[in-house]
């Protein structure tokens, strides 16, 4: 292991007291953490237990209100991110910082240029190290393509080129396989484990338990912007780290049940829609969902599943084929028609499609029916009775806040997403779309909505989940359906799929898979 | 031709487009000489928008710009030939003291205005459409209201810059003569667009400042973390693309003619913005755009100069002569109408930036 090699050595990275206190909270409580040279060190937490904060200051991006850093053992102060780049850090985020209209070359120099003399760009001698570096880790990238063009897998590796070409020593990565399929998420802790043994330093962030325990040398786990403890991968299990970060024994996953599915709720058949670019990204989808039924929509990001849902309830209107809702034809239905005719919706991105955030708690929960009785009476509100089903909304669906006359804003996470689900799941329902229900969630928030999924489930709700996060669809779907370029290329038992199987459906469709099962 | 009416039946279009052309190719030289000299604020306009845009900033302000810069470098100008006396003019370009002075504060004060408007669109972060909107209010507001003070003065002009003149032996030469007469045959503002236009052009695709630019009007954030001043490359673009606007208006009221009028600028700025539209937001493109723009100018005015004979007289000259003066304008709503959802704006253009919490 690079990591015994080297561990006597003063560490390549340490952080000393890091407190870091945003108004209300304290994001960082005096953490400390060393890195050395050659170890892959993750660091694991819950969304929003201070582990992007805490590399925010390692960034200067953040500034620390107490602490120190020291970079083989001196002390330093880094001010922005120029300051980190300049002693070696690089960091590689969760949402890529890459610009999709430049080529591979432009993202990777920007900011480091190769000039060929003051002014002008040294384009070739760029591409020639880029190539070479390229060549170097073992993965190929034509610098000369527009990064837009290029696959998740691929853009990830232009941001950790961007960190090679700077010669980064210490290479922070923030939830790096939160968007990759189960075989890019292989290889890229194959590209992590051959820069650790070049004798990099490199920071893993993750909340996902096994990937922890897969690649990394050693694991911090961190809780409410505390250090819980530091173990060996060797010598601890996914039951105590998941303890560690939740802080309580927690069920890692809610028990699904049995479904006892019924008639057909939802047909789709052959169904055609274009993007805003008039590009027919779902070229004829077909699919059905039973009542009492949770259908899982497996695929990586932008393979149309955004489409195909916001034809489903309405927000954008079919060029062909036909969608049925128990028995009636509704293509092509108004959101508000497919609302009404018993569809519920839970976006993907709470904060832009779910919730008008500078509006109360209680006008989010009535988004859908403030024009109906008892909400309405003619084109009057009826105040009190907002009030009053908001109240009660607040005190069954667990939603923490001191009154539902707060701005939602001010809601955290979880809190406003149950403020979605409730809106939502709270009246008779025959189809729920469901649109990655629990980004960005703490684990307490992930156990309650998944238990009301279910819920709504065993109430004879047809279901559907999409959700680039491969793990919750296989946690709870009964079924589970590939989508791979707007089409649905196979459907698998929600309870017996294969989670490799799965992934290699998604990234390639099943042309190989099916080749081999025909020569198997 | 059933589907044309029975009056049209009459015409000859395939006729009347011969003649139209041989009318074009006869007042060529004015044609094409008035185009490029039209074209040239209207490119600097673009460049100016060219410059905020990529960087990430929507500028509406280049009309105020332009018209603040015409005002303030005539009236400087002027007074600087009160206090100094004109003196000889340079053989080319007829340059004197008071109307380089009258330059370079025209320069001063357009980059000045910019400042403004990179202060309220960059640091306090206002909405760039509103930022823009007081600049063209208060520049209008305050160049009608400083003219009509001095007007009552009879305050005596600088004059103007003059036109470099091509030497008639080489004007003789067929084609070349006319190439370098419409081109070259133009005052030091004119010659000095069209270097900028090279030179941006090559600058904004092969420099460091040009990449980190279209980072920065792409994808801030991305560009905050490789360690790039995202506020400070905004305001110097800004500031700098003043003095372009600034240029503009300086050659309305310093080299197309010597004296300031209220609102002189006619929705030069605007149509600017619609050149860089077109343009796709690269230099070379919107002058491009704008030659197009101007060659409507050109052509409108020739028709009222120059009246066309025959059947193409019979079917122009009825036209009342306000379409023709409202003409470039249709053309440039016709072109911009066509190109929407065609040309892409770069992707963070016109959002303010915030910069993560570094506090």
């Amino acid at each position: 292991m690079p990591g015994e090699a080297a561990a006597t050595s003063v560490p390549a990275l340490e952080m000393r007291g890091i407190t870091k206190r945003y108004p209300g909270v304290v994001a960082n409580d005096h953490i400390n953490l060393d890195v050395r040279r050659g170890e892959i060190h993750a660091l694991l937490g819950e969304n929003g237990a201070g582990k992007t904060t805490l590399m925010n200051v390692l960034y200067g991006l953040a500034r620390p209100n107490e602490g120190q850093i020291l970079l083989d053992g001196k002390p330093v102060t880094i001010a922005g991110p120029s300051d980190a780049i300049d002693r070696g850090i690089s960091m590689v985020h969760q949402h890529f910082m890459l610009v999709p209209v430049l080529s591979v070359a432009e993202n990777v120099v920007l900011g480091s240029e190769t000039m060929a003399n003051r002014l002008f760009l040294d384009r070739g001698e760029a591409n020639k190290r880029i190539a070479a570096l390229a060549k170097r880790f073992g993965f190929a990238l034509d610098p000369e393509m527009k990064v837009g063009s290029l696959s998740v897998g691929q853009q990830q590796r232009v941001e950790i080129l961007k960190a090679l070409y700077r010669d980064a020593q210490i290479l922070v990565l923030d939830e790096p396989t939160a968007v990759l399929t189960p075989q890019e998420t292989d290889e890229i802790f194959a590209l992590l484990r051959k820069l650790a043994a070049d004798g990099r330093s490199i920071v893993f962030i993750s909340h996902k338990l096994y990937e922890v325990l897969a690649v990394a040398d050693r694991i911090t786990v961190i809780r409410r912007g505390r250090v819980i403890g530091e173990r060996k991968p060797s010598e601890t299990t996914e039951a105590e780290l998941a303890e560690l970060m939740v802080g309580r024994e927690v069920e890692l996953t809610v028990d699904r049940g049995v479904s006892h599915a019924g008639a057909p709720m939802l047909q789709v058949e052959g169904l055609h829609v274009a993007d805003d670019r008039r590009q027919e990204v779902v070229p004829g989808a077909t699919l059905q969902i039973r009542a009492g039924e949770i259908l899982g929509i497996a695929g990586v990001a932008g393979n149309g599943q955004d489409e195909l849902v916001e034809a489903l309830i309405g927000l954008r209107r079919p060029s062909a084929g036909k969608v049925t809702l128990d028995g009636r034809e509704v293509t092509g239905f108004s959101p508000r028609a497919m609302n009404e005719a018993g569809v519920g919706y839970v976006p993907g991105d709470r904060q832009r499609f779910g919730l008008i955030l500078a509006f109360p708690l209680y006008d989010n929960l009535v988004l859908t029916s403030y024009y109906r009785p008892p909400f309405a009476h003619g084109f009057l509100r009826e105040d009190a009775a907002v009030l009053e089903s908001a109240d009660e909304q607040v005190e069954r669906f667990d939603i923490r806040v001191p009154s539902s006359t707060v701005a939602t804003a001010t809601l955290s996470g979880g809190n406003q997403q149950k403020v979605v689900v409730a809106r939502e799941f709270d009246r008779p329902l025959k189809l729920l779309v469901l649109d990655q229900p629990t980004r960005g969630l703490d684990v307490g928030s992930i156990e309650f909505i998944h238990r009301q999924i279910i819920a709504k489930r065993d109430a004879g709700t047809a279901v559907l989940l999409v959700s680039a996060e491969l793990d919750e669809v296989m946690e709870i779907s009964d079924r589970i359906a590939v989508m791979f370029r707007g089409r649905i290329v196979a459907e698998l038992d929600g309870r017996t799929a294969d989670k490799s199987q799965v992934g290699l459906l998604m990234a390639t469709g099943g042309d190989k898979a099916t080749a081999e099962e025909a020569t198997a | 031709m059933s589907g044309i009416p029975g009056s049209l039946d009459s015409i000859p279009i395939l006729g009347i487009l011969f003649q139209f052309i041989g009318y074009a190719l006869a007042n060529l030289e004015f044609i094409s000489n008035t185009t490029v000299a039209v074209a040239v604020p209207i490119t600097l306009a673009a460049l100016c928008g060219v410059l905020c845009e990529r960087s990430g900033v929507v500028n509406i302000g280049i009309e105020g710009i332009m018209l603040t810069a015409a005002f303030v470098g005539w009236f400087i100008a002027a007074l600087a030939a009160n206090a100094l006396g004109t003196g000889t003019p340079t053989p080319y370009f007829g340059l004197t003291l008071p109307l380089v002075i009258g330059l370079a504060a025209a320069i001063a004060a357009g980059m000045l205005v910019a400042l403004l408007h990179a202060w309220l669109a960059v640091t306090l972060r206002i909405d760039q459409i509103i930022s823009g909107t007081i600049i063209n209010i208060g520049a209008a507001g305050f160049t009608g209201y400083m003219y009509s003070l001095i007007a009552s003065q009879s305050l005596v002009g600088a004059g103007s810059f003059s036109k470099l003149v091509v030497p008639p032996e080489v004007e003789g030469v067929p084609i070349v003569g006319w190439l370098l007469n419409a081109v070259v045959g133009q005052g030091p503002i004119g010659i000095t667009t069209l270097v900028i236009v090279v030179m941006l052009q090559i600058m904004l695709f092969r420099s460091r400042w040009g990449l980190r630019t279209r980072a920065s009007g792409e994808h801030p954030r991305a560009a905050e973390t490789v360690g790039i001043d995202v506020v400070w490359l905004r305001y110097r673009n800004v500031v700098a693309s003043g003095a372009l606007a600034a240029l503009g208006g300086a050659w309305l009221s310093m080299e197309q003619t010597g004296g300031f009028n209220a609102g002189m600028t006619q929705g030069r700025g605007f149509i600017g913005l619609a050149a860089m539209i077109v343009g796709r937001w690269t230099p070379v493109g919107a002058f491009g755009a704008a030659l197009l723009f101007a060659s409507v100018t050109g052509l409108s005015q020739s028709i009222t100069i120059s009246r066309p004979t025959g059947d193409l007289g019979n079917l122009m000259n009825p036209v009342p002569g306000e379409f023709w003066e409202a003409l470039p304008y249709i053309i440039t709503i016709v072109v911009l109408a066509g190109l929407i959802g065609r040309s892409i704006a770069p992707a963070a253009d016109g959002v303010p930036y915030e910069r993560e919490s570094a506090t």
